[in-house]
């Protein structure tokens, strides 16, 4: 096998053109992520002009805007409240509607001051699901179901003990159950107490038919009503984050007899990438993969048909007759020089392309390092699998022009569809069983069912995870190479 | 004459014209008709031009052409046949232009084909009422894409003379036309992308299905496919200037 892998590395080392076409694709994929046409206004017109997003502790882009109605508290202690009502209303073109976001929320929050992204843990209502336990902008976890009404009102509890935080619901107020306890580390000794409102912005596709989304949207407002509160005033009243808490009519709150009405709108979430989202994702930086990729075919389709067109593959059969060895050598020689190339310039372009990005003043999204660190062996797997894609076809039809073709085709074509043409749900349909739902390791933007958005591929959603659709493109060269082995060992070379 | 008589034996007799023809036609009718029953329509309206929409296999019948048109050179070079062929007819240009003819006509054949049934799928399959532009402008969209087809065989037929080898050929041919059209919506500045979807082959050449909106479109319908057609001319000029100066 050795003698074989070395043979194969020789045959691909003097490929005419190989060199070429390997500069090309590394030398396409630097040119279009490092050199980008983009330009941003952050920061380039001097520092009031800087892009600042609310960073939450895990290093992610947030959503922290709210009504907060809070209290310093030094050291442990407890709040509680009931909610005994709970409203919502949508702001479209044509005025206010009665419409609950399913992910509107009301209820108890203790946080560490009122800077934007700071930590937090809460525990609330919602508009559709049930009580929930959030800490930290990422963390959910759910308590029991069940929407607010008059005659179905819901406790709520939050315990501080050190640096961790419980949270409790209850129907009565006498029988609590514990929703979740969960640590919120470094919380200094004061922290604000108190009870907020808020309720997330809605997204609706304007016309299904259209993959290029049009995208309709705009804020929500929730209204809740608190009383039996357990701590006593003074109380203050602040709005934090974006500019919708501000815009948006009757946000606020006032006092009851029995406690306070707080109006909010906005969301304590991580900050999603939409139709209406700013910036752009570190998978921007990589926009020249598709370019490689038809390099990286062209290579893997000649490494194989360059054999029958010479000749050269009678000779190569005679000295090893067990002919799926030869291919096995080939692929996996192919496979593992496109790797290493793929990796080394992916590392490249996302490291230095974010930066070159921010210095043209485009906001670029932070992404975790494990996230950047998926993104480029992702590329490069890609690169790599597809070039052994390609091989296959090469392989199984022995002409060059339509071997590339196939191979193009079946990896580029469908994203290209998906992303133009084809409705939402034929797009995500193609983007789950041809080989292009590989393209799903490149993305850097996660999605979180916690957040209503469009979801969609051209927004950068992919509908399988990664290492699902790394899975379905390997399952095609899995299947090609299988069929051309197959075709090597019945017919003559 | 001659000439034209030797490429039609040369295209005629080799095995993969007619199943490449009939793939025209069958990538073609079978993407469109696909399309047309994928989309999800709201009484009247498509959110799509529906003519546009009808066409839309045209993406993928003209990776088919380029197959064929790339083979048609290609071949020829990793046959060896080339040389045959040079020294047979000594007039290099004479031979390219009666190849470039030949394959054109047999593509422009199979395009007429292909197009009018897809859009009468389109028509059966999309909601009648929604399928109302003008007959001039349908007939300009079918007229039209018959032609693209044709550009893009010759583009890739000059591609090919030039580079001489089928996978570098169907590879650059590949590129230009879906590449492109993905950088450009990588773009977020609203000039370059209207200068790259003005330049770009496909997205330039495929203004002229558009039957409404017109003014949206970043340059008129035939000026779209005349930049496809300079397209098509620089690469056989290309092609032509290496065939002249280079040996066989």
């Amino acid at each position: 096998m050795r003698n074989l892998l070395h043979a194969e590395w020789t045959k691909l080392r003097t490929l005419p053109g190989w060199i070429f076409a390997m500069i090309a694709a590394a030398g396409a994929m630097l040119a279009l992520g490092l050199l980008p046409g983009l330009q941003g206004s952050c920061g380039t017109q001097g520092p009031q002009s800087q892009c600042v997003a609310a960073v939450g502790p895990d290093g992610l882009e947030v959503s922290d805007s709210f009504t907060f109605v809070h209290q310093a508290m030094t050291g442990d202690g407890t709040i509680t409240a009931r909610v005994s009502q709970m409203t919502g209303q949508r702001l479209g073109p044509d005025g206010e509607q009665d419409a609950m976001a399913p992910w509107a929320k009301a209820g108890l929050i203790v946080k560490d001051g009122t800077a934007a992204g700071s930590a937090y843990a809460a525990v609330m209502v919602t508009g559709a699901h049930g009580v929930r336990m959030q800490h930290n902008y990422l963390y959910d976890k759910a308590g029991p179901a069940g929407q607010v009404t008059q005659t179905q009102p819901r406790w709520l509890r939050l315990t501080r003990s050190g640096d961790t935080i419980t949270g409790q619901s209850s129907p009565d107020g006498v029988t609590w159950n514990t929703v979740a306890t969960v640590p919120l580390k470094h919380l200094p000794p004061t922290v604000l107490i108190g009870m907020f409102v808020t309720s997330p912005q809605y997204a609706e596709a304007m016309n299904e038919s259209l993959g290029a989304v049009g995208a309709s949207g705009g804020p929500t407002k929730a209204t809740a009503t608190f009383d039996h509160l357990d701590r006593t005033g003074p109380w203050s009243e602040q709005r934090l984050g974006g500019s919708t808490n501000f815009e948006v009519p009757g946000v606020g709150f006032e006092p009851t007899d029995t406690g306070f009405t707080i109006t909010g709108s906005g969301d304590i979430a991580p900050a999603v990438a939409g139709p209406a989202g700013a910036g752009v994702s570190i998978t921007e930086t990589l926009v020249g993969t598709f370019a490689a990729l038809i390099f990286v075919v062209v290579i893997g389709v000649g490494y194989i048909t360059g054999e029958y067109r010479h000749g050269m593959i009678r000779m190569t059969l005679a000295a090893t007759p067990r002919r799926g060895r030869v291919l096995a050598a080939k692929a996996a020689v192919l496979g593992a020089t496109v790797f290493t190339l793929g990796l080394a310039v992916a590392a490249i372009v996302v490291i230095f392309g974010q930066k070159v990005l921010r210095g043209n003043g485009v906001y670029v999204l932070p992404a975790t390092g494990a996230t950047q660190l998926r993104v480029i062996a992702g590329t490069a797997a890609l690169l790599s699998v597809a070039s052994v894609l390609a091989l296959g076809w090469g392989a199984l039809l022995r002409r060059s022009a339509t071997a590339v073709t196939a191979a193009v085709l079946t990896i580029v074509l469908p994203y290209l569809l998906a992303m133009t043409v084809l409705p939402a749900g034929a797009a995500q349909w193609l983007l789950r069983i041809s080989p292009a739902a590989a393209f799903a390791l490149q993305q850097s933007t996660p999605q979180y069912y916690q957040v209503a958005n469009l979801y969609l591929p051209n927004s950068g959603y992919y509908p399988l995870p990664g290492w699902a659709g790394l899975a379905v493109l390997a399952a095609w060269t899995a299947a090609v190479l299988g069929l051309a082995a197959h075709r090597l060992h019945r017919r003559d070379a | 004459m001659r000439q034209l008589h030797a490429e039609w034996t040369k295209l005629r007799t080799s095995p993969g014209t007619k199943w490449l023809l009939a793939g025209i036609i069958a990538a073609t009718v079978a993407l469109s008709a696909l399309a047309c029953a994928a989309i999800v329509c709201r009484a009247s309206d498509c959110g799509q031009d529906p003519v546009k929409l009808s066409l839309t296999g045209t993406l993928l019948g003209q990776a088919v052409v380029a197959i064929l048109a790339v083979l048609a050179v290609g071949g020829e070079y990793s046959t060896g046949l080339a040389r045959v062929t040079y020294t047979a007819m000594p007039r290099r240009l004479g031979v390219l232009a009666a190849k470039a003819a030949v394959v054109t006509a047999a593509v422009v054949a199979a395009a007429a084909v292909a197009v009018p049934i897809s859009m009468l799928a389109g028509h059966a399959l999309l909601p009648a009422q929604s399928f109302t532009p003008p007959a001039s402008a349908v007939l300009r969209a079918g007229a039209g894409t018959v032609l693209y087809l044709g550009l893009i065989a010759l583009l890739s037929l000059g591609l090919a003379t030039a580079m001489r080898s089928s996978a570098a050929a169907i590879g650059t041919v590949l590129g230009l036309l879906f590449v492109i059209p993905i950088l450009t919506q990588a773009v977020s500045d609203p000039a370059w992308q209207r200068h790259l979807e003005q330049s770009a082959p496909m997205s330039a050449g495929l203004a002229i299905q558009a039957t409404r909106d017109l003014q949206d479109l970043p340059l008129s319908p035939w000026a779209g496919l005349g930049v496809l057609a300079l397209w098509a001319a620089g690469a056989l000029g290309l092609g032509a200037w290496t065939l002249l100066g280079r040996d066989v």
